[in-house]
């Protein structure tokens, strides 16, 4: 299991996957904005999302849980 | 000297801005004896732009769209106040036209240039065609908006590869790419077009020839308030990450006598070309390989390495936007302006210094250095948290020697004396930079960085 952090405050810009989809390494999960910056959360390894524990529009804070991959 | 000797300066001027640049305009103003009011978001009630203003009114939420981009409340907060001129800064409202129009319909002096000039600048692709038309270099491109990615392939073979594919109504770097065939083309034009719409609210994309290795060099100008346009210096800004600048340098290194007097006269022409007034600066590419430049863009407003100029030039390009925009002289003379020594600016932002990513955050030490030739133009102080909504930029660091060799000395001993505790920032890359054999040499370009930090 890997479970994906915010490394900043940041803005939930676009949630891209969706819990149950089939996600290979350095797949684009979520985007998130800080500072007028795009940042993209990408997958840290191939797996199955078994959870997105965030949605558009969130805040999220530094080492905030984003997603889990099983 | 001072707003009471002269009746036609307005006797209050409202701060369209926040950070450092509200704070550094606010200086200006109130050494002239002219009395500054600040506007701030709820997020920025803390922050010294807002604790040094003689009034300060609060505009909304966080949220710029709520805040420093709601004209109805910016110029509700003016009315209040009883605001008779209204400065814009950079960013936010400052290239915005119907802004400006606004300002003006409202009775109040816009301490900027007309709304038409920031209209005809503020379309690249409109701005391009009027320059080469003004008989300006501009770069092999589109002169027509892109519609398609078919279109845009058929564009680039007739232009060459590489292109850099842009947003018309765009800035700050934001949505810019380069492709080197086809197939890149394609997928960054959707992506460029996209985020154009989402950045500023339109989709509009030119393509233009790609140079390799260049310098990014731009000129100071004034319109003056008798309709003369002058040069004040260039800048150097090739130190860029995702286009967006971090360092910059007057004189640049990369320019002699020859190409800097071409220069001078193709920017002056481009301001003349849409009659301008106030403090502008028209931004070019230098090849690197022949020497050649072209039109990049002009910025409508104050740039945010404007103090470089005012360190050589010792001119206060603040003050010459207020006379300017209550139609009195500057206050030097126009035809004897001798920059002395070199100056440099370093961009300290809340990001860490390798992967240049956001660090917003609580500070809990911030020292600023000092020293002779080091200025220091902050946003922030100890206490105060950086927050996710704006730009990441904390403090310019701006530095002057009576060489380059003493700027860049001064620079690195400034950068390592900066205390900033909190939020990381980029001051470890600064050091890495003016200390780095390439940009010592001052033989670099607008890939220096990535070189640094591949």
């Amino acid at each position: 299991m890997t479970e994906i952090r915010a490394e900043m405050v940041a803005n939930v810009w676009q949630v891209v996957a969706a819990e149950g989809d089939t996600v290979a390494d350095g797949d684009t999960l979520v985007i998130l904005e800080s500072m007028k910056m795009e940042i993209p959360v990408l997958a840290e390894g191939p797996g199955t999302l078994a959870r997105m524990a965030v949605g558009e529009g969130d805040v999220v804070q530094e080492g905030d849980l984003i997603a889990v991959i099983v | 000297m001072r707003a009471d000797m002269l009746p036609g300066v307005p006797d209050s001027v409202l701060i369209a801005n926040r950070g450092e640049i509200a704070r550094r305009v606010a200086n200006t103003v109130r050494r002239l004896g002219i009395k500054a009011i600040a506007v701030y978001s709820e997020a920025d009630a803390e922050l010294p732009f807002v604790a040094e203003s003689d009034e300060a009114v609060p505009i909304g939420p966080a949220q710029a769209s709520l805040s420093y981009l709601n004209a109805d409340a910016i110029l509700g907060a003016a009315a209040r106040t009883g605001a008779r001129a209204i400065h814009p800064g950079y960013g936010f409202l400052a290239e915005n036209a119907d802004f400006a129009h606004r300002v003006i319909e409202a009775g109040l002096t816009w301490i900027g240039p007309s709304p038409r000039a920031i209209e005809q600048m503020g379309d690249k692709i409109r701005a391009r065609n009027l320059m080469a038309e003004a008989g300006v270099p501009v770069a092999q491109g589109s002169a027509e908006p892109v519609r398609d990615a078919g279109d845009a392939v058929a564009n680039a073979r007739r232009i060459g590869y590489p292109v850099m594919i842009k947003a018309a109504a765009g800035g700050g770097g934001i949505g810019m790419t380069v492709a080197a065939d086809d197939d890149q083309l394609k997928a960054g034009f959707e992506t460029a077009s996209s985020r154009a719409s989402r950045f500023f609210g339109n989709p509009s994309i030119l393509l233009e020839r790609y140079i390799t290795r260049a310098r990014h060099v731009e000129i100071q100008i004034l319109g003056l308030a008798d309709g003369r346009v002058i040069a004040l210096g260039e800048r150097d800004c090739s130190a860029q990450r995702r286009h967006q600048k971090l360092a910059e340098e007057t004189p640049s290194p990369g320019v002699g006598p020859e190409l800097r007097e071409r220069m001078f006269a193709a920017a002056v022409r481009a301001g003349q070309a849409v009659s301008y007034r106030g403090a502008g600066t028209v931004e070019c590419l230098v090849d690197s390989q022949t020497g050649e430049f072209v039109f990049l863009e002009m910025n409508t407003r104050l740039q945010v390495e404007h103090p470089v100029t005012e360190m050589v030039t010792g001119i206060d390009l603040v003050e010459q936007q207020l006379l300017i925009a209550d139609g009195a002289d500057v206050s030097f003379h126009a035809e004897s302006v001798e920059p002395k020594g070199h100056a440099l600016e370093l961009r300290v932002y809340a990001e860490d210094p390798v992967r240049f990513l956001p660090s917003p955050g609580a500070i809990t030490q911030w020292q600023e250095p000092s020293g002779d030739g080091v200025r220091v133009d902050a946003g922030y102080a100890a206490g105060n948290v950086v927050t996710q909504h704006y730009d990441p930029l904390l403090a310019k660091l701006i530095v002057h020697g009576t060489d380059r060799e003493q700027a860049l000395s001064r620079a690195g001993e400034a950068a390592a004396a900066f205390v900033i505790a909190g939020p990381k920032t980029n001051l470890p890359f600064h050091l890495d930079l003016v200390r780095s054999a390439e940009f010592a040499s001052g033989e670099y370009d607008t890939s220096v960085v990535t070189r640094l930090r591949p």
